[in-house]
């Protein structure tokens, strides 16, 4: 019951590619971990396993103390999209959008139901977006995006929220309201987990972190980990504009 | 010639009548269609897949069973292999599409030039809508309705599964069943279409309506009754031109549509460059 994912020693192979070899990770509920890597080093695979989209060749993996595949039946892992595989032109609405997060639980015609609506409307609210809900999503800006896919998270009623890149292209301010937002969502026992690029700002937002290439190099609490000589491993480099000393 | 006679007449006559509620069927189907392919991004896989079918349309005629039958399988068929490949090998879809519908549209020309008689044949590639039998007439309707009832039915797993497919997988919805099942409901569609536009203008059928309603409405109910009054509107209407003008039927209905894109698209163009216009004055 510690444990939102409890991975080891899982590989995983894309034909004859292995991208992920013997990687382990135990990521405690109520926990906000960063996920920073190189591109291609196995971020999004990482994700896919825990999403059940993937299936490591070896390995065993408990998400929410069950596997991957009934985790995903109840709907306890949510994915938060990078923007730019989101089709924005799309003729879908805020309120769309978050109710697709009900899907899992509705019937065979995924007719909204009284309960699926509350669950909406609260989701909404929490993520301060009850204001925009017949916009179409194109008509959003870059951190109101982001805050409607949350609400989607919410209103799946997940315990954890993947999020990939969701810092990308936004300005400042609505980087710091996001931040706060999933913030707030940790401190009432969701798992919040994200892939990110951003090392400067990751110490004062993520409590613990991942390094990974091809396997998980180190997981823990962001100051035992993110050390100079560890992410400077995880990036093959060495890295400026980052601060190690905090 | 009052415009109420101008409509009724030419009801009087059977095989118009068959016309008329065989094109607006077609058109409503494909335009519910149409809504979901152009979202997904799958008009080329609607191309290629009526095109395939030309083989089977003409096997089914050498061996004497109904057209839609070989047309059907001949879709099944391209849709299979142009998975087939794609998972097999590093080439991208557009060309593995672009590949298998050419080489089984030139089969289906190789076999048209051994059949004798091939003044049926050339009714399967330009539509022969006048000309429908009554059993023709039946079957597509009932195929059709069928389609389109599936699909409003189930219209929320589909446009789920066009907007965010990791999303819908990954709360456990059946991704792989519902790939297919459009696939299928697309290949009945272009099958049970034929007749009325033919092999090479269906695909117009399946683009045409949907495109036209996503340029006025962000909003995908609304796209769906746009998309299908204007693809009705023009089937009713290409099917009288044709009666009237004695042109293809198929071609009054396509080009047609093709109008009313351009009409639509010149339309907010205009309205653009007015406010665009508008706002440099207000500067």
């Amino acid at each position: 019951m510690q444990y939102a994912i409890d991975m080891k020693d899982v590989s995983v192979q894309y034909g004859t590619d292995v991208v992920l070899k013997d990687a382990s990770i135990q990521i405690p509920y109520g926990t906000f971990t960063g996920v920073i890597g190189m591109n291609g080093a196995g971020k999004s695979t990482l994700f896919k396993v825990i999403m059940g989209l993937v299936k490591p060749v070896r390995g065993c993996v408990v998400v929410c103390d069950d596997s991957p595949g009934i985790a995903q039946k109840h709907g306890h892992v949510a994915y938060v999209p990078q923007n730019e595989v989101v089709d924005w032109d799309f003729p879908v609405s805020v309120y769309e959008v978050v109710m697709m997060g009900r899907v899992g639980l509705q019937n065979i015609f995924k007719t909204p139901t009284k309960e699926d609506r509350e669950h909406v409307e609260n989701a909404l609210t929490k993520v301060k977006m009850l204001d925009f809900v017949d916009r179409q999503i194109g008509e959003l800006s870059g951190g109101q995006k982001k805050r409607v896919f949350v609400a989607r998270a919410l209103a799946q009623g997940a315990e954890i929220l993947l999020l990939d890149e969701p810092f990308a292209g936004l300005d400042a301010l609505s980087e710091r309201s996001l931040t706060q937002l999933l913030v707030e969502l940790k401190g009432e026992g969701k798992t919040v987990i994200l892939a990110t690029h951003e090392l400067t700002s990751l110490p004062d937002i993520c409590d613990r972190v991942a390094l990974v290439k091809r396997t998980v190099i180190a997981y823990g609490l962001t100051e035992e980990v993110f050390t100079r000589a560890l992410v400077e491993q995880t990036f093959d480099g060495i890295i400026h504009n980052v601060n190690f000393d905090k | 010639m009052d415009i109420i006679q101008f409509i009724i007449e030419p009801l009087q006559y059977s095989f118009m009548l068959k016309a008329v509620i065989v094109s607006a069927v077609v058109g409503a189907a494909c335009a519910v269609l149409s809504c979901f392919l152009i979202l997904k991004g799958w008009s080329l896989l609607g191309d290629a897949i009526s095109h395939a079918v030309l083989p089977g349309v003409v096997i089914a005629y050498m061996i004497g069973i109904p057209f839609s039958i070989g047309a059907f399988v001949f879709a099944l068929l391209a849709v299979v292999l142009i998975g087939l490949i794609k998972t097999n090998t590093k080439i991208k879809e557009d060309a593995i599409m672009g590949i298998v519908f050419t080489t089984l549209f030139a089969l289906g020309l190789i076999l048209i030039s051994q059949v004798r008689s091939s003044v049926d044949l050339t009714h399967v590639l330009f539509g022969e809508l006048l000309g429908i039998s009554d059993y023709a007439a039946l079957w597509t309707i009932g195929v059709l309705s069928l389609v389109a009832v599936i699909i409003l039915v189930f219209r929320r797993s589909f446009l789920i599964f066009c907007f965010d497919v990791v999303h819908a997988q990954s709360v456990g919805m059946p991704i792989r069943f519902i790939h297919y099942a459009f696939l299928v409901l697309l290949a009945i569609t272009i099958t049970g279409s034929l007749q009325t536009v033919g092999i090479i203008l269906v695909i117009a059928m399946l683009i045409t309506p949907g495109s036209t309603a996503f340029l006025l409405t962000k909003r995908f109910t609304v796209m769906l009754q746009i998309a299908v009054a204007v693809s009705v509107f023009s089937s009713v209407v290409g099917a009288y031109l044709s009666y009237y003008l004695n042109i293809s039927t198929g071609g009054a209905i396509v080009f047609l549509q093709g109008c009313i894109f351009l009409l639509v698209f010149g339309y907010q163009a205009v309205m653009a460059s007015r406010v665009k216009l508008k706002e440099q004055l207000v500067n």
